[in-house]
């Protein structure tokens, strides 16, 4: 339990400071634009999970990163109710689009970083995939080592910087 | 003060900043075992012109590492007239380049040199050109290009042009400058990470990566007209651009089809082709001098290691076997040597491998060196470094004795790619 709030405790802090731009932290903006292209969707909500889960605190579907080990695409157990759940909204909800970028530390080639992120985003979509979701509303994508939220070259920061984020339509 | 106007103050101080310090500042910090003595004095004449020519020539020969100057004072050496080689040579000088300058009707100045060996006692060659009042910059890099290749074998590097990026805050900057750091000019400006410059054979075109559209797409930019287009934009990402030698194609790095695999594209765009075939990673592609083989990195063998694959496909061939982690091939243009990132317990350094022989020597001593990327006579290799926390771009010869540091002020520069001889 106290590691899955983690990732949310920390963007949490991000927000708070104020940080550097990362999907999560764009959140507060990006609420104004989901809030326009719900006009758009008219499928009736079937899971009770509306649009605005998935930027309620208090919901499952408002976390967004699933963690890696070092030199490492597999989802930790840990992550599976959090990937369960966005599967769960995707099949539910299938005007959505999700992009999922992955990311890494900054250690090693630009370049191959960002072959890295591409294998820890294309292992989330696949764990979704097999969950229910439909193959054309997922793009998986790679930031590498480009977009970090944590900057400091310390084992902790490298630890929040490898991780993947989905982006739902309108966030991206 | 609010919050965001101490940040707005912060920025502005920041934009200061780097306006006053944008400029590459070169720092040199190792030079050759033997450096060739020359005598390059000031032009007859050259009073004439705004700004020195002999200055932009002997900091080019002093910063290759190659040559120590022997001042002779202000004295100046007529192109018309044959030096006192043997006093020349007693003073030290083994070469001396004589030179003048001729103011012409139109404003523009003719300028003529020679270059004469002392010991031999023979004229080694001579150049004529015409230059704006404003040209001196470029005037002295042919002809330090034209003594370099006299007095080497080989051609210069003085009048070739480097692309970086330059990050500084949330701004990323596509920068062009002069070998020496000079001139610099912006081609893009983004609020989203640049990477991966590479410069079409013709040194009129870089092909980059950026991430403006939140994922990794892959443009061409024309320089002149600063016009830029989309070469690669599929489902996924697309990144690592590499020119072939005829400046046509591009090998790229694409994920639509699954994980990331080589392709070759046409630089508009068309005429996608895949390349390799593997289930993991295969990026960094670069092709060799002669067009027949792309290196690349993959970790197919379980670690990222380089390997090889003809243009046409085929199966690739590992060419590093040594430590977990061997990045980033770069061949030289000879077709002789590669080279490469290796990391050493926890450091990635440059390294270059002897193709034939594959006897390999590390290059540099720092922990975090990238992106090596050869001079177009393959005499020393640019890279990106990073010194007290910053990114700075480093240089060092294929021998590994000359080394240079190239930095701005507040900003980080990274990624850099070295441009090809300009046509004469």
């Amino acid at each position: 339990m106290k590691k899955l709030l983690l990732p949310a405790l920390l963007s949490a802090l991000l927000v708070a400071c104020g940080g550097k731009a990362g999907p999560q932290q764009t959140g507060a903006a990006v609420d104004e634009r989901s809030a326009g292209s719900v006009a758009t969707v008219t499928a009736p909500d079937v899971s009770g999970a509306g649009i605005a889960a998935l930027t309620d605190p208090n919901n499952i579907l408002s976390r967004r990163s699933v963690y890696f080990d070092f030199d490492s695409f597999v989802i930790r157990g840990e992550f599976t109710p959090l990937v369960e759940a966005h599967a769960g909204f995707l099949a539910q909800n299938p005007q959505m689009r999700m992009l999922i970028q992955g990311n890494t530390d900054e250690r090693g080639s630009r370049e191959y970083n960002l072959a890295l992120g591409q294998k820890r985003a294309e292992a989330l979509k696949q764990a979704l995939l097999l969950l229910g979701a439909r193959e054309s509303q997922i793009e998986s994508v790679s930031l590498g080592e480009e977009k970090p939220r944590c900057t400091d070259s310390s084992e902790p920061c490298f630890a929040e910087n490898r991780r993947s984020d989905m982006l739902y339509t309108g966030e991206f | 003060m609010s919050l965001n106007s101490r940040t707005l103050l912060a920025v502005l101080l920041l934009v200061l900043a780097f306006a006053a310090h944008a400029q590459l500042s070169i720092e040199i910090t190792g030079a050759g075992a033997t450096r060739y003595p020359v005598a390059i004095p000031v032009l007859e004449n050259e009073g004439a012109l705004p700004r020195s020519v002999s200055d932009v020539v002997r900091d080019d020969l002093e910063r290759s590492g190659l040559f120590s100057l022997v001042n002779l004072g202000l004295v100046s050496f007529p192109e018309a007239v044959v030096p006192d080689l043997a006093g020349l040579r007693g003073r030290g000088a083994d070469a001396v380049l004589t030179g003048s300058v001729v103011p012409l009707a139109d404003g523009r100045f003719d300028v003529r040199v020679r270059l004469f060996d002392t010991i031999k006692q023979l004229e080694l060659g001579a150049l004529a050109m015409r230059m704006a009042p404003t040209q001196n910059r470029a005037t002295g890099h042919r002809i330090a290009d034209f003594v370099y290749e006299k007095l080497t074998g080989q051609p210069g590097y003085f009048s070739t042009r480097i692309a970086y990026v330059v990050k500084s805050g949330p701004r990323y900057e596509l920068q062009i400058a002069d070998a020496d750091g000079m001139n610099p000019q912006t081609a893009l400006v983004s609020r989203e990470p640049i990477i991966s410059p590479a410069w079409a054979p013709d040194g009129q075109r870089l092909a980059y990566v950026s991430f403006e559209a939140k994922k990794p797409v892959i443009y061409v930019h024309d320089l002149p007209s600063g016009q830029r287009q989309v070469v690669a934009n599929f489902r996924g990402s697309n990144s690592a651009p590499a020119w072939a030698p005829d400046g046509r194609r591009l090998a790229v790095v694409l994920t639509k089809d699954g994980p990331s695999q080589l392709y070759v594209i046409n630089a508009d765009g068309s005429g996608v082709r895949r390349l390799t075939n593997s289930s993991g990673i295969d990026t960094e592609p670069a092709w060799s001098a002669d067009g027949q083989w792309i290196y690349f990195t993959s970790d197919r063998g379980g670690s990222a290691q380089i390997y090889r694959v003809g243009v046409d496909g085929g199966t690739p061939q590992r060419v590093t076997f040594e430590g977990s982690y061997n990045v980033t091939p770069r061949p030289s243009p000879d077709g002789k040597s590669l080279a490469y990132v290796t990391r050493n317990a926890g450091r990635f350094q440059v390294a270059i491998m002897d193709l034939a022989s594959r006897h390999t020597t590390v290059l540099t001593e720092s922990h975090r060196d990238e992106s090596p990327s050869f001079a177009p006579n393959g005499r020393m290799i640019l890279y990106a470094s990073e010194n007290g926390g910053r990114g700075v771009l480093a240089a060092v010869s294929a021998d590994g004795r000359v080394r240079q540091r190239l930095s701005i002020q507040a900003a980080d520069v990274r990624e850099p790619a070295w441009g090809p001889i300009p046509p004469t």
